[in-house]
């Protein structure tokens, strides 16, 4: 299908490139607070300054990441509005309540982000640690009344704004993503220490991260997957058309088959080298290997999403939390086996090769979600395309801010580098450690 | 008093407080981009130190703003956003670069050159961005914009890039530096950063004078409705007499070392500035097409806002409160770097 670059497909990538590069910010701003403040906790029981040193350096993550997420979460709010206008003016009314609730989370974790980060030995100990709760706990109501706006976006329960918080699906995707917050965060996080103990294998305090991240992405890896399968029953229900684009399931019919990879042809519904799970689909959408369900082809072509590209992120996101699942499943029988991390070679190039699979589940899972409410901006209400702006500029301002959050997304993985390869320096621990 | 009365009062808090607050982070910027004499480097170690625990929640306050406009009146929302679309995405982009240049300084451990790199993206776009946002308003208020059966009929360039609009740029850019130098002076205790600070605050008063001066001339051609309001009405009078006494004021005690004063005249000056311009742009959001009227959202959206507002306004205030009287209510140690 050839891209059709007018106005709207700039518009469309500049919302994309933008939302794509924040939630990235936003995911490690709800779930890296939690890991600091466990951190915290566990030098507050244990006296071990390790885990002193751990938490600091987990707010100083923390402080860059929230820092660029803050920013590119305030270009989105007017983003809203520079390319979606009309989209604006008839819904902005709708989806106002819990972005207003969302302004007063974000207040309260920039506040106490600012008083844990900079009070340590300005506030009480106690009043440090609360700090750092509730940044962990605004943090995750920020991503929560975000996500009321995406479930309106993708299946209004209506335009008043009460119904349109509790838009039907609310439930299934804010646990969805508040678990892909901690669990992206938690794998990335299990990475990075295995990189820094293969490097260095004495490093204590990098055994002590991976001790601390490991449950949090293994019990997200296990409990996700839960999760999405509520989801998929819902959206089989709910967004009949969104669930047959995932899986791609042209044909209404009873006994579905799943196909796992291959490609296929939309035209006949066949799959090119797909291994097919007969009745797979039907009993995952209802339960039962018979069922029937729903095939685009109940639905006017013209309101099909992009297909191909949903589909494929869909098996990009269940492959990455199938993958992270039986890693999780693994770790967690190596050590009940060795009562111990399991942290031999092999199983640290396993934590490197694993740890980027979180925040990839996440980034496609999240296409999944809005392509797969295309050509909508708002289900069944208002098309994308005559919600777009009549600003003609639209491709300067989309390479504009294309330029911009490259060099951002350059400068911040730069500078995490860089933090981590000196953590990775023994002497330097010292210093903070002998503080403590 | 009505519901979309409150909620236009709410967005001008909201803005006043995104002034003093945030414009003081924009104006520790400019004197960053402005350090200078022997102790440049001690005064980009303050201004840092005095705008870093801070920041964060200084500028969430724009975007409560940008919440309020869009639930309580989201045609006035769509008519700015594709109007000004190219200020405001140029204001963004300076919002971003400005915040992530700024954390990437603190925490960039390359050295010196690293920093100066960084210091310089953060101090540039601080500088920049708030002659975005004056001309924003200035553009708001110019009447230039026009809209006709709901489309903006005016272009993109000719109601923003326009001497009256950037006059405004101006004014809004020496307010805030006139904010960060007063400020500073009380948030450091070694004497001849304060006198530093001193000096570029007075100096910026005299700015903030002049280019009222030259946007008051402008508005004549540039905004007539607003200046005839500001010229005319009741209130304006006594309004400006009491503004110009909180100008006074500043300057007064800028000369004369009262610190505290100095802080709280400047202050009180720069909300009487915000407030005397919303009371003279009553009754439009957009002059002259928008109104607070007919762009507010229906009656029962407008009440659940309020709602939601008075809700999280219990939350905020205690932290605000806290936060402030952690990291400003004592003099603050000059810490080495």
């Amino acid at each position: 299908m050839p891209i059709d670059w007018n106005g709207l497909a700039y518009a469309r990538s500049q919302m994309g490139i933008s939302l794509a590069f924040h939630i990235v910010f936003a995911a490690a701003g709800v779930a890296l607070p939690a890991l600091m403040v466990i951190a915290d906790i566990t030098h507050r029981r244990t006296r071990d300054p390790e885990y002193l040193l751990l938490s600091k350096q987990l707010a100083k993550g923390t402080s860059i990441l929230f820092a660029v997420g803050a920013v590119s979460g305030t270009v989105l709010s007017f983003e809203l509005g520079l390319l979606w206008p009309r989209f604006m003016g008839k819904f902005g009314e709708s989806i106002g309540l819990p972005f207003a609730l969302e302004g007063f989370a974000f207040f309260t974790e920039a506040i106490f982000l600012g008083i844990y980060l900079y009070g340590r030995g300005k506030v009480s100990p106690g009043m440090h640690l609360a700090s750092g709760i509730a940044v962990a706990v605004s943090g995750a109501a920020s991503a929560l009344f975000v996500t009321l706006v995406s479930a309106f976006m993708n299946g209004p329960g209506g335009t008043d704004p009460i119904a349109a918080m509790a838009s039907p699906s609310w439930p299934y995707q804010v646990v969805h993503v508040l678990l892909s917050c901690y669990q992206a965060t938690a794998w990335a996080m299990v990475a990075i220490a295995g990189f820094i103990l293969l490097r260095n294998p004495t490093r204590t305090l990098h055994r002590k991260a991976l001790a601390l991240a490991l449950p949090m992405a293994c019990l997200t890896a296990l409990v996700q997957p839960l999760s999405g399968d509520r989801s998929a029953k819902h959206l089989a229900v709910a967004q009949p058309l969104k669930l047959a684009a995932a899986e791609a399931h042209l044909h209404t019919g009873g006994r579905a088959a799943l196909h796992v990879g291959g490609i296929p042809d939309l035209e006949t519904g066949e799959f090119h080298g797909a291994l097919p799970i007969p009745g797979g689909l039907s009993f995952l959408a209802f339960g039962d290997f018979d069922a029937t369900v729903t095939g685009l082809d109940a639905f006017p072509r013209d309101e099909w999403p992009p297909v191909l590209g949903v589909r494929t992120a869909f098996q990009v996101m269940v492959g990455a939390g199938s993958a992270m699942a039986l890693a999780a499943i693994a770790i967690i029988v190596a050590v009940m086996r060795r009562r111990r991390v399991p942290d031999s070679r092999r199983w640290l190039l396993a934590f490197v090769a694993l740890g980027p699979l979180g925040f990839v589940s996440l980034e496609a899972g999240w296409l999944v979600t809005e392509w797969g409410r295309q050509p909508w901006i708002v289900r069944g209400l208002m098309r994308t395309a005559d919600a777009v702006t009549d600003f003609p500029y639209k491709a300067g301002a989309f390479w504009l801010f294309t330029i911009v959050y490259v060099f951002l997304g350059v400068a911040v993985v730069y500078l995490l580098a860089k933090q981590i390869t000196a953590a990775d320096k023994p002497h330097e621990s010292a210093g903070p450690a002998h503080v403590a | 008093m009505s519901p979309e009365l409150l909620l236009a009062g709410a967005i001008g808090v909201a803005l006043a407080l995104y002034f003093l607050f945030g414009g003081a982070d924009f104006g520790g910027g400019v004197w960053d981009l402005l350090a200078s004499g022997p102790r440049a480097a001690a005064q980009r170690r303050a201004i840092a130190a005095a705008i870093g625990p801070v920041w964060e929640a200084n500028h969430v306050w724009l975007i409560l703003v940008v919440v309020i406009l869009f639930t309580g009146f989201p045609p006035a929302f769509s008519t700015i956003s594709v109007a000004l679309h190219v200020p405001l995405t140029l204001f963004l982009v300076g919002v971003v670069l400005r915040g992530s240049a700024f954390a990437f300084r603190s925490l960039d451990m390359s050295g010196h050159r690293g920093q100066q790199r960084y210091g310089l993206v953060f101090s540039m776009a601080s500088t920049i961005a708030p002659v975005l946002l004056g001309t924003i308003v200035g553009a708001l208020v110019s009447g230039n914009i026009r809209v006709q059966d709901g489309l903006v009929a005016s272009g993109f360039f000719a109601p923003w890039l326009a001497p009256f609009p950037l006059a405004v740029g101006a004014f809004a850019l020496a307010l805030c530096a006139l904010l960060a130098a007063t400020y500073l002076t009380v948030e450091t205790s070694d004497p001849a950063l304060r006198e530093d600070f001193r000096r570029r605050a007075l100096a910026a008063a005299i700015a903030v004078g002049l280019t009222a001066l030259v946007a008051f001339v402008l508005a004549g051609d540039g905004a007539p409705r607003v200046r005839a309001a500001l010229a005319a009405r009741r209130w304006s009078w006594p309004f400006h007499l009491l503004t110009g006494a909180a100008a006074l004021t500043a300057i007064a005690a800028l000369a004369t070392r009262r610190f505290r004063l100095a802080r709280v005249a400047v202050a009180a000056q720069t909300v009487l500035i915000l407030f005397g311009w919303a009371l003279a742009q009553y009754p439009y959001l957009v002059v002259p097409d928008v109104t607070v009227q007919s762009a507010a959202a229906s009656a029962r959206t407008q009440r659940l806002l309020l709602l939601a507002l008075a809700a999280g306004l219990p939350v905020l205030v205690p932290s605000l409160v806290l936060l402030f009287r952690v990291f400003k209510s004592s003099v603050r140690e000059d810490r080495a770097p």
